[in-house]
């Protein structure tokens, strides 16, 4: 079986320095799995290398064994990755309806089409209806996206991520700034569309990784110092070292 | 799974008759004008109205829709009317048979064709990228205009005879009510087929790229192919508002294609409203009128058009369109009537404020404009002398006075604006 996401000695630079310095990863289909590591450590760059943002300095991603590396973001959405950011990133003047829609346009197979129009494409729209219901926002879906609350945002966020049924779906700090409720909601959320999917996720709240992930990559100065499950990362002597030695510096 | 039906189904199958109902009214409207400003000058009017309305919808696909500033989109507006005036020319000639009042249809394609040439580099990015080639084309189109005298005619541009075509039912177009007709028949079906397109998965992929095109990446769509096909589309409707125009003028000439039409359907688009479909219909209407009558009273018009666009940019970026939607839940909650006392209180001290800038602006340019020696000028109906010490108080007073009690008024305005927008007090009762 091929691995859903297979990494192989990526690196990224920016001028003279490197951020990611030769990780290695494989990630197999419908895994869960955690990137984990202090700040600054290049998770976020990662996502970006995998998810087609950045374009890739060496190394490659092949994603269900095709190498997407330095395709743009909306060929490799095509092949089945799809992720969500850090910062939210939605259509803020449109109403969430249309917004979670437009996650789903292209993989109902709309592409740029101008003699469909929307309002009538029935399967569509209860589909996007569906998943405003995954995402319990029913209530919300007429009013603008950008006066939502910042956990509704959030939610938001990841349904229009998930909305298209992508098979690797890749979660940037998915319960960032949430409140433990919040948080809780988010990760019930989190589990019920990566139902059958593979799943990565960056996540600085470890309640959070140790109750969802399958395993744990540990990301230090761009590069992966271990990969493992959580029971043996969480006493993982090297990791703790690297990690709160890390941490407490800041 | 019930309630997932209930909220799919008012966007999936609204009543067919209330989504017609505007449509409707908008037909009657047509129909129904030229009975009441039966006038030529009405009609001249409302025909320069129709074709500004097509054009300024069709720079809104591009501004309001898709988030692209262009300064030249008057290139794909005076294409279409060479193109138009040119196919005239052939039916007149008896070169070719073809409907004289399908004649915007070849204005249009040609305005797609170029569309699909010039959006092919200019849409690879959004902002400033796009602006500056946008203007760099329309300078190109411009200049060339001058060049290409085969084409373009020259200085004095390329004249046809609409009347020259086959009868349709036995009009020719030979009168100016005949072409009204014409151009509201193109209206409607544009603004409609303009409406259709912006419900489309391209023109709803228009407005996601428009507010944020990385995400729209990240859901599949290539941010440069959904600006494409709102460009390719935007040109095409705007070819058919030139050949509407070279249908209606019998005569199109640079100034056409140059950066002014270009920058005069920027401004009706932004002072309409570029956030709203019917916006840039309002600012076509609004400039039209401006200009037909308004330029009748003073020469200055131009100069009140930008004070207009200028303070519209700065005070009301939703425009006029933006105005009015600003007081529907005012409405809504009939709590409008709050309102029109304290903007009378204000209004008329700044009426007169306005008065005198206005009376100000028009003694300037009559002291720098008249013959030598005359001082004598009128006003609205008001005789009075440019150079007395009279008028000049009396402006001053105008202004300083009017502006002073629209300052003083603008307390009572606001807190009545709060009142008139207040929740209704039974949500709040609720909610406590």
């Amino acid at each position: 079986m091929t691995a859903a996401i297979e990494l192989t000695d990526l690196r990224k630079s920016f001028g003279p320095t490197e951020i990611i310095r030769g990780v290695n990863l494989t990630i197999e289909k419908g895994e869960r799995h955690a990137i984990i590591g202090p700040n600054g450590a290049g998770k976020s760059t990662l996502f970006h290398l995998i998810s087609g943002r950045y374009n890739v300095s060496g190394g490659s991603v092949k994603l269900h064994g095709e190498n997407i590396s330095n395709l743009p973001p909306y060929e490799i959405y095509r092949k089945g990755l799809s992720r969500s950011f850090q910062v939210t990133n939605i259509f803020p003047n449109m109403s969430v309806f249309e917004n979670v829609r437009c996650g789903l346009m292209w993989v109902k197979d709309y592409k740029y089409s101008f003699w469909h129009l929307v309002d009538r494409q029935r399967e569509l729209n209860e589909r996007t209806a569906e998943v405003i219901e995954e995402i319990g926002l029913t209530s919300r879906q007429h009013i603008p996206a950008g006066v939502l609350t910042y956990a509704e945002q959030r939610a938001l966020e990841i349904g229009i991520s998930a909305a298209g049924g992508a098979d690797a779906i890749m979660l940037d700090e998915p319960t960032a700034g949430m409140s433990h409720s919040e948080t809780d909601q988010a990760i019930e959320l989190i589990r019920k569309i990566t139902d059958g999917k593979t799943l990565v996720m960056v996540e600085h709240d470890m309640g959070v990784v140790f109750d969802l992930a399958d395993r744990i990559s540990v990301l230090v100065y761009g590069e992966i110092i271990a990969t493992d499950t959580p029971e043996n990362i969480r006493n993982s002597k090297a990791v703790q070292e690297a990690y709160l030695g890390a941490e407490a510096e800041e | 799974m019930s309630e997932i039906t209930k909220t799919a189904s008012p966007v999936a199958s609204r009543p067919l008759l209330k989504t017609l109902t505007p449509w409707i009214g908008f037909l009657i409207l047509l129909l129904a004008l030229p009975n009441i400003f039966s006038s030529n000058v009405g009609l001249y009017t409302m025909n320069l109205m129709g074709i500004f309305i097509i054009f300024a919808l069709s720079y809104n696909m591009l501004l309001g829709q898709g988030g692209m500033l262009s300064f030249g989109h008057a290139v794909y507006f005076g294409l279409g009317g060479f193109m138009s005036v040119h196919f005239m020319n052939y039916i007149e000639d008896g070169d070719f048979t073809f409907p004289m009042y399908l004649i915007p249809i070849f204005g249009g394609l040609i305005g797609l064709v170029f569309g699909i040439i010039i959006g092919s580099f200019s849409t690879r990015r959004a902002g400033t990228v796009f602006a500056m080639i946008s203007l760099g084309v329309g300078e190109l189109m411009a200049a060339s205009s001058l060049i290409f005298v085969a084409f373009f005619g020259g200085e004095e541009g390329v004249s046809g005879d609409r009347t020259t075509g086959p009868e349709l039912m036995g009009i020719n177009f030979g009168q100016d009510i005949h072409i009204y007709y014409l151009i509201a028949g193109w209206v409607f079906v544009t603004v409609a087929l303009m409406y259709l397109f912006s419900r489309t998965p391209a023109g709803r992929m228009a407005n996601a790229v428009r507010d944020n095109a990385e995400r729209a990446e990240f859901v599949g769509y290539s941010q440069r192919k959904v600006r494409f096909v709102s460009f390719c589309a935007s040109g095409f409707f705007a070819g058919i508002a030139g050949g509407l125009f070279a249908l209606n003028f019998e005569i199109v000439t640079e100034e056409n294609l140059n950066a002014l039409t270009s920058g005069t359907v920027l401004l009706m688009a932004y002072i309409g409203g570029v956030g709203f479909f019917i916006g840039p219909i309002v600012g076509a209407v609004v400039f039209t009128l401006l200009q037909s009558i308004l330029s009748n009273y003073t020469d200055i018009w131009q100069l009140y058009v930008g004070i207009l666009f200028v303070l519209t940019v700065m005070y009301v970026p939703q425009g006029l369109t933006g105005i009015i939607v600003m007081h529907t839940a005012a409405w809504r909650m009939r709590r409008i009537g709050l309102l029109v006392l304290p903007y009378l209180r204000a209004g008329i001290p700044a009426l007169a404020m306005l008065t005198g800038i206005a009376t100000f602006l028009e003694t300037i340019h009559h002291m720098r404009s008249s013959v030598e020696g005359e001082t004598a000028m009128s006003l609205m109906g008001v005789d009075f002398d440019s150079h007395g010490i009279v008028t000049w108080i009396v402006i001053l007073a105008l202004v300083v006075v009017g502006g002073y009690l629209t300052r003083s008024q603008l307390p009572q305005l606001r807190d009545a604006w709060e009142m008139a927008n207040k929740p209704p007090a039974k949500a709040e009762g609720a909610g406590s």
